[in-house]
């Protein structure tokens, strides 16, 4: 059986949230529940002067790729809504080569 | 020619299985943004709106919400909702439970007896009429007070009148154009890949944060997008956020102190002989008085000035010379006394560069019917009646300028005028949309609350009850949300190409809430029951959106060549507005359709004829932040640090959203920003209660430590009040009000600009 997840751009993430609520919505959760939360590494200065940080979204146990969604032919709630069109969904196999020519700074999470 | 699409032919309603009817629409306000238009989706089962998704087809959205419209549902139904006219005797202002529940007809009966009442007693320019910034409200402020109520007096209380008036000035008298914004292809259908579309190679960001104030109809993430194309970024801000971090390079400038670097920008372009000689040769004026200017700030000047590094300042200039760069110049550089400065010296670079309305460059604001500058004099402006009151409005005496800029009172002596009643007595305030006793729009927003406190007659419109309406209104009116009312949303009054949607309503208004048209438009039958002129516009909604669609210049329905309705663009949804490039040489910037710019030489004025007319420097200069350490170093003991405010948060659009639990989770109050370094020496950890304080105020806000800001900088949210201290006096909208530390009428010569950061300042923990 394929297996499915997300993509996530570490790099363009912006921190938005919208996919922790478009998330919410679409569970019905209550609040403090998450289907995907999103946490931040940093930010600091890196010895070179640049900087170093990045916010990490990550699924939790709720998440079910939006199983229904998908089945009609629509995105998952968090991959729509993403400002900064950070996050796909696909099967690993596929998401794996896009990572692999993405290059860097990349994350791939399996609920 | 501008031209107008169609986007999508999705059907705008469509049934799902289970009876829930799903409506396409785009968004503005109530709740408040910028008039972004983002595509809606909304679900409604049995006429309860149940979700909020985006919608794929939006051109410019693709689908995308931020976390605002996707808790649409708990603000439409939250539970503190206004749902009723409420009155409350004068005697118990600011006591909340003194609220009766009446009619309209009732509340509209108090309105216009106290409308006659006071304007026979003091004159129509009694009449105030208020609001704040981006909601659908502020479209409809001019009309209210000038055509409705008969008065000259709009207030924007924001001292300087800092938002956007004084950027657009500078297009104004600079550029010969109206608003102006980077092209990021948005009137195009198939965007980036239009043939005729070039990616910036750079963008200057300059005091900005488009991805989270999504400013005056842009939708911020596209700067995010264009990146991810190959745009590089360099940004402009005293406190590195996600832009600054991602930039190649990031000046974190010393508050306050833009003009200095704006200026050497320009001098290395034009010491190393890289600007487009063309250009300036045949479309600017005063370029070589420009250019000795600029020259007087030194690169090595400037980076000890504005403690950046010299080479920086090389390097930045050499990529912004190339063609095409673009800029995203935004509300900073409205905030200074030096604004006007700032500005000139800013569009000088992309000016002088060729860099206007070329593919990929700045793309100027159309102008032709909407004018340029919305001032009763200003340029370009169809004056239809000249202004023969010997009265002045009011500040309009202290800065004559300001009958130029905009057609409201000077806001600084605005507060003077309330105190004083000179020129005239303001006794009857109608607050639409503007809670400006919060800390965003005014400084010392408690001054203006003492100033309003005794007025004879106060009317508030909002959609929650806030501490403006709490501390002062005597009648409160409830606002429709942007579901429950109709509309439509462009780019800039289309002087800018994207977005010519349709705001739908999806539901039925809760309890007895009006839309801000309508009550216009009801005020307006009472007050003006024998209007002749414009009597369809004035009749209905739908009669005013025609027309208000109408004066947009090229909106012919395409298929038919008729004028183009609101119907019909509410069975479209989305339109798309395309405005061509180098309208300079097609004759579409002036009246009178000649070639040139809308300047009184016609060209890009780099020596300003207007600012020269006015008594201003022709030219632009650095004038020190008032109240830096270098301006009074004597304070620096005492006030070892400089704060800088309004840097903005997904969760909230100024001092809206306050009391939505799912946006409060994740921001939870207030914040200071502080290097931990700082926070050590004053031993403050992450999370702690910090005090702010300085000569004018104090305050509270909880401590984040982050080296975003550079030791001696610290940076304080805006906009703040606490709903749930319903039993505290006016929701603790004192507590975290950064705005009390700012001094007013510290503002430029012709009466724009003012500090709203460069400030100084102490911090230590609080001990509650």
């Amino acid at each position: 059986m394929t297996a499915y997840g997300l993509m996530f751009d570490n790099e363009y993430c912006t921190g938005c949230h919208s996919c922790e609520l478009a998330c919410r919505n679409h569970l019905d959760l209550p609040l403090g529940q998450w289907g995907i939360k999103l946490l931040e590494m940093g930010p600091w200065r890196k010895l070179d002067g640049r900087w170093e940080g990045k916010y990490v979204p990550v699924p939790t146990t709720y998440c079910d790729l939006c199983a229904d969604r998908v089945e009609r032919g629509e995105k998952p709630s968090c991959v729509l809504h993403c400002l900064a069109q950070a996050i796909e969904y696909g099967p690993l196999d596929e998401l794996a080569v896009k990572m692999a020519d993405r290059g860097a700074q990349c994350s791939i999470f399996l609920p | 020619m501008s031209e107008l699409t169609r986007v999508s032919e999705t059907p705008r309603v469509e049934e799902l299985e289970d009876g829930t009817k799903v409506y396409r629409t785009a968004q503005w306000s109530p709740p408040g943004c910028h008039g972004v238009g983002c595509g809606l989706r909304c679900f409604v089962k049995d006429g309860k709106l149940v979700k909020v998704e985006g919608d794929p087809d939006q051109p410019i959205t693709n689908g995308r919400l931020c976390v605002r419209c996707l808790t649409l549902p708990e603000y439409i139904y939250h539970e503190d909702r206004l749902l009723y006219p409420m009155k409350r005797d004068r005697q118990f202002r600011g006591q909340p439970d003194k609220w009766e529940r009446i009619s309209w007809d009732e509340a509209y009966d108090i309105i216009v007896s106290k409308y006659h009442e006071l304007t026979a007693k003091y004159g129509p320019d009694t009449v105030s009429v208020w609001t704040g910034t981006g909601r659908e409200a502020s479209a409809y402020q001019f009309q209210t007070c000038n055509q409705v109520f008969h008065s000259r007096t709009a207030i924007h209380a924001n001292g300087g009148w800092s938002c956007v008036i004084p950027r657009q000035t500078a297009m104004d008298w600079l550029l010969g154009c109206a608003y102006v914004e980077y092209d990021g292809a948005f009137g195009f259908k198939d965007r980036y890949d239009d043939p005729r579309y070039e990616l910036p190679k750079y963008m200057l960001i300059w005091g900005r944060d488009p991805l989270w104030s999504n400013p005056d109809g842009l939708f911020g993430h596209s700067t995010v997008d264009m990146m991810k194309r190959g745009m590089k970024i360099i940004v402009v801000d005293p406190r590195a956020n996600w832009l600054a971090r991602h930039a190649e390079i990031h000046f974190q400038i010393r508050p306050g102190t833009d003009a200095a670097l704006a200026m050497a920008l320009n001098t290395v372009i034009i010491n190393e002989d890289l600007y487009d000689h063309d250009f300036v040769e045949k479309w600017t004026y005063g370029f070589d008085e420009y250019a000795e200017r600029c020259r007087t700030m030194t690169p090595e000047m400037a980076a000890d000035i504005c403690e950046v590094p010299v080479e920086d300042i090389y390097a930045a200039a050499r990529m912004l010379a190339q063609k095409p760069c673009t800029a995203s110049v935004g509300l900073k550089t409205d905030q200074n006394p030096n604004t006007l400065q700032i500005c000139h010296a800013i569009w000088g670079i992309f000016a002088i560069c060729g860099n206007l309305d070329n593919p990929g460059g700045i793309k100027l604001g159309q102008t032709m019917k909407n004018g340029g500058s919305t001032g009763r004099k200003g340029v370009g402006m169809q004056v239809n009646e000249e202004d023969t009151n010997p009265i002045p409005i009011a500040g309009h005496d202290q800065y004559p300028a300001m009958d130029f800029i905009i057609n409201t009172t000077q806001p600084d002596c605005t507060l003077d005028t309330l105190r004083t009643n000179i020129p005239y007595p303001i006794e009857f305030l109608f607050i639409q949309s503007s809670n400006f006793i919060s800390s965003c729009i005014t400084q010392q927003p408690m001054q203006w609350m003492e100033a309003c406190r005794h007025k004879e007659f106060v009317v508030a419109t909002d959609i929650f009850m806030n501490p403006t309406i709490q501390a002062l209104a005597d009648v409160v009116l409830p606002v429709s949300t942007s579901l429950e009312h109709e509309g439509i949303v462009t780019f800039h009054g289309c002087n800018q190409p994207g977005q010519f949607h349709a705001l739908t309503q999806v539901l039925e208004p809760l309890g007895e809430c009006k839309s801000d048209l309508q009550i216009m438009l009801d005020l307006d039958h009472r007050i003006n029951p024998d209007r002749t002129e414009d009597t369809e516009k004035w009749a209905s909604e739908h009669g005013y959106l025609d027309n208000k669609i109408q004066n947009i210049p090229y909106t012919a329905d395409p298929e038919t060549g008729e004028p183009m309705t609101y119907e019909k663009l509410q069975e479209w949804v989305y339109g798309r507005y395309e405005i061509p490039y180098y309208q300079y040489e097609k004759g579409l910037l002036r009246m009178d359709g000649q070639p040139g710019f809308k300047s009184t030489t016609g060209r890009v004025e780099l020596w300003s004829t207007v600012k020269n007319h006015l008594g201003e420097d022709p030219l632009p200069y650095y004038e020190e932040p008032r109240f830096s350490k270098r301006s009074r170093p004597e304070w620096t003991e005492e006030y070892p640090l400089d704060f800088v405010t309004g840097a903005r948060r997904p969760t909230s659009f100024h001092t809206e959203h306050r009391m939505i639990d799912s946006l409060r989770e994740i921001r939870t109050a207030a914040t200071v920003e502080i290097h931990p370094d700082t926070a050590a020496k004053y031993g403050i950890g992450q999370g702690d209660w910090v005090t702010i304080e300085n000569p004018w105020g104090k305050c509270k806000m909880i401590a984040d430590l982050t080296p975003i800001v550079k030791e001696n900088v610290i940076g304080c949210d805006h906009g703040w009040w606490y709903p749930e201290d319903k039993d505290t006096e006016l929701f603790s909208v004192r507590k975290s009000s950064i705005n009390s530390l700012m001094p007013w009428k510290e503002i430029g010569k012709l009466g724009l600009g003012s500090h709203y950061g460069a400030l100084p300042c102490k911090i230590y923990r609080s001990e509650d």
